[in-house]
């Protein structure tokens, strides 16, 4: 079953075309990557399924009903959460309020609750701060919990803001290279935790990487971008071996030469 | 000697011992002196002392309340000092006021505003239009100036037209940011002071530049309130409000979306924090308070007129809230007090002994160089100290420090093995 459709995607940014004509349907509780060389275009086309940019045409269907024209916020509440190729974080903000601010849709309490310090507010915080701390231990960062969020290395960032991503509880969660710059340990401790994540929390997770193992590892479906384009999809081996791909990557006349 | 200061840090005690002592001493001294300055910051210093001693929460605010409720009015009441005293301590509140208002625009949710005086001279016109007959111009009905007892609704309502004006003000303005911010919110600073000294034609509703004179004084069970003595209660009930409301919503769901808004835009509208309505919130509690303290304002000065809120204003109060530390709630208290303490009386006083030197002829000092008329260039120099030395502030802002003990038991105790599938927070609310 089909979670999230999207049709004839399309960007222009003035006279450069980022996404060209894109479709693409991604299964339910799959984990579905999205790969292609620098500067095909697969930052702008999270950023329009987010909400983050409009798309010039096309449509973005999520469990039958459209996207388009949502804020980013409204997304996010729709189901949709995602992690940021440049990392961004609330860095000054502590670890754990980083990701209570991930449960920010699912919080009830108003202006006269907070002000008055009600009972059912002070549940609900109570309930936002467990979650939250679950959350990091799930991740692995619960003992650094009172440390401001760029103060974390490098690695931990990544996962802090997957534990983010996860705290609004949504039905899609979007990686746009979530390895980038781990080293080989972290990466593997990644791949398990996206398995792990998928399983447990019945998610379907759509991410971007460029590193080869790590796609090929996970991912059940692959697309493949170039120059704003769908050149490929399929299963891991297929596009392993799809001569179109292979000329994205290393150039045309590679796929003769090899 | 720092075995004992480590000591010192430790020992609850002595801690309190001392600033008993402290207490005892200065507030004597303020008591028994006919007016001495000194006395009366060295005891408003106290609260400071109280701020960092390693007592309970509630225990702080219980002192504190005995000083500023009781013990600061009595001692200072017996000299001839008193209402200059009072005045100053209430300038003092109306200040911090302001300054915890601006601090949740700029401090924690990251706007800069220059013209955040604007909120202030909205409550107080609100007030010192209807508390004088300056009302029966345009008003078809109603006969005025209201009465006094009609100033405790119009703090409400200056609260309430405060906020107003914030979201009205910021639903423009928020299409900016950064330093377009900074310059818009300057340019409507301007814009409302300068309809309010424009008012008066064709239908004069604000008596442009002459103001509004002989504003009814507040009344309450059959009494006038005409002295600061008495406007000193009334800025306390407020201002102790605001700090409470304050520290409310910095620690909840709101003050984490404004830190969130400040740090990330994009990420927090991704977490889906809703930007245009998180930064509106932000205008129209931090305008509150700040509409509030202007009716009293009004009221105290019996008088209200556009020079009392120009762009320097509004300057002076960012300047307490950067001194104080931004987003830091007990820094930008004690940086809206020490910059107001500092303008009211450090350079007057300075100023005061210097022309006695100067009168007795131990020196001459021209007019022109004199402390009080060199205002602007002390805050200056302070504000590039700060920057230079201690950018965070007086008191930097900290983030709350969670409980890893017991979040870690309630974990264990809220999920069983591993986390519950969809949302706990539902689960542990139904509970
Ligand atoms: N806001 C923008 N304005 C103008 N051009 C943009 C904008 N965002 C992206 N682009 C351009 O669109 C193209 C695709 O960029 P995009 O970031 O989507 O690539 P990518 O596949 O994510 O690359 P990488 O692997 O390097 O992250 C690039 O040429 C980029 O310069
Ligand atoms: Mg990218």
């Amino acid at each position: 079953m089909s979670i999230l459709e999207v049709q004839n995607l399309s960007k222009k940014f003035g006279g450069l075309t980022a996404n060209q004509d894109v479709s693409m349907t991604v299964e339910k509780n799959s984990i579905t990557a999205v790969i292609g060389p620098n500067g095909a275009g697969k930052t702008t086309f999270f950023n329009m399924i987010t909400g983050v940019y409009q798309p010039t045409s096309g449509i973005i269907l999520l469990e039958n009903e459209k996207l388009n024209g949502l804020k980013p916020h409204v997304v996010c509440q729709r189901g949709i959460s995602r992690t940021f190729q440049n990392i961004r974080l609330f860095n000054e903000m502590t670890v754990l309020e980083n990701v209570m601010v991930g449960m920010h849709t699912h919080l009830k309490a108003g202006l006269f609750g907070i002000l008055f310090n009600l009972p059912t507010t002070r549940k609900e915080e109570l309930a936002t701060e467990i979650k939250a701390y679950q959350l990091l231990e799930y991740v692995g960062l619960d003992s650094f919990l009172n440390e401001k969020a760029c103060n974390l290395s490098y690695g931990a960032q990544r996962r802090l803001e997957i534990a983010r991503a996860i705290a609004a509880s949504p039905k899609i969660l979007l990686l746009d290279e979530p390895a980038a710059g781990m080293n080989p340990k972290e990466t593997k401790e990644l791949t398990q935790l996206i398995k792990k994540m998928r399983d447990e929390f019945n998610l379907t997770v759509l991410l971007i990487e460029h590193d080869m193992k790590l796609v090929m590892e996970i991912s059940e479906q692959i697309f493949v971008l170039d120059h704003g384009e769908k050149i490929a999809e399929g299963k891991p081996e297929d596009i392993r071996n799809n001569p179109k791909v292979i000329e994205a990557y290393l150039g045309s006349g590679a796929v003769h030469a090899g | 000697m720092k075995a004992l200061w480590k000591k010192y840090k430790q020992n609850k005690l002595a801690q309190g011992i001392f600033l008993l002592i402290y207490i005892g001493v200065t507030s004597l001294s303020l008591f028994l002196a006919q007016k001495s300055v000194t006395a009366f910051l060295l005891l408003l210093a106290s609260l400071l002392l109280l701020y960092f001693t390693s007592f309970k929460n509630l225990t702080k605010w219980l002192i504190a309340g005995v000083v500023l409720v009781f013990l600061l009015p009595f001692t200072a009441s017996n000299g001839d000092g008193y209402q200059s005293y009072m005045e100053v301590a209430t300038l003092v509140g109306i200040y911090i006021s302001m300054a915890l208002g601006l601090n949740i625009v700029v401090g924690m949710a990251g706007l800069l505003d220059l013209g955040f005086i604007a909120f202030f001279a909205v409550g107080a016109y609100t007030y010192g239009i209807f508390a004088t007959a300056q009302a029966n111009n345009f008003m078809p009905f109603g006969h005025f100036p209201l009465s006094g007892e009609s100033f405790w609704i119009f703090i409400l309502l200056g609260c309430f037209v405060a906020a107003l004006f914030g979201v009205l003000l910021g639903i423009p303005v928020l299409r900016v940011k950064g330093d377009y911010l900074a310059i818009v919110t300057l340019g409507f600073g301007e814009i409302i002071r300068i309809i309010f000294n424009n008012l008066d034609r064709p239908l004069n509703i604000t008596n442009g530049a002459m103001g509004l004179s002989s504003v009814t004084p507040p009344r309450l069970f059959g009494m006038d309130f005409i002295y600061p003595s008495q406007f000193y209660y009334v800025v306390l009930v407020i201002l102790i409000f605001t700090i409470f409301t304050v520290l409310r919503f910095e620690h909840s769901k709101i003050g984490r979306s404004w830190k969130a808004v400040r740090e990330n835009e994009i990420a927090a509208q991704a977490m889906g924090v809703p930007l245009v309505k998180t930064k509106l919130m932000a205008f129209a509690i931090g305008a509150s308070f700040s509409g509030m303290m202007g009716v009293v304002f009004a009221a105290k000065q019996a008088f209200v007129d556009p020079t009392s809120f120009t762009l320097l204003e509004s300057i002076t109060i960012l300047v307490m809230v950067i001194l104080g530390g931004m987003g830091s709630v007990p820094g930008v208290i004690l940086g809206a007090a020490v910059m107001t303490i500092l303008n009211l009386q450090v350079l007057t006083e300075v100023t005061n002994w210097l022309n006695q030197l100067s009168t007795s002829g131990a020196i001459s000092i021209p007019d022109a160089l004199s402390p009080s008329k060199m205002q602007r260039m002390i805050f200056g120099l302070l504000l590039i100290l700060f920057a230079l030395y201690r950018p965070q502030g007086l008191l930097p802002a900290r983030n709350r420090k969670y409980n890893e003990k017991a979040l870690q038991k309630g974990s264990k105790g809220a999920a069983g093995e591993t986390i519950p599938e969809q949302s706990p927070i539902e689960k542990a609310q139904e509970v």
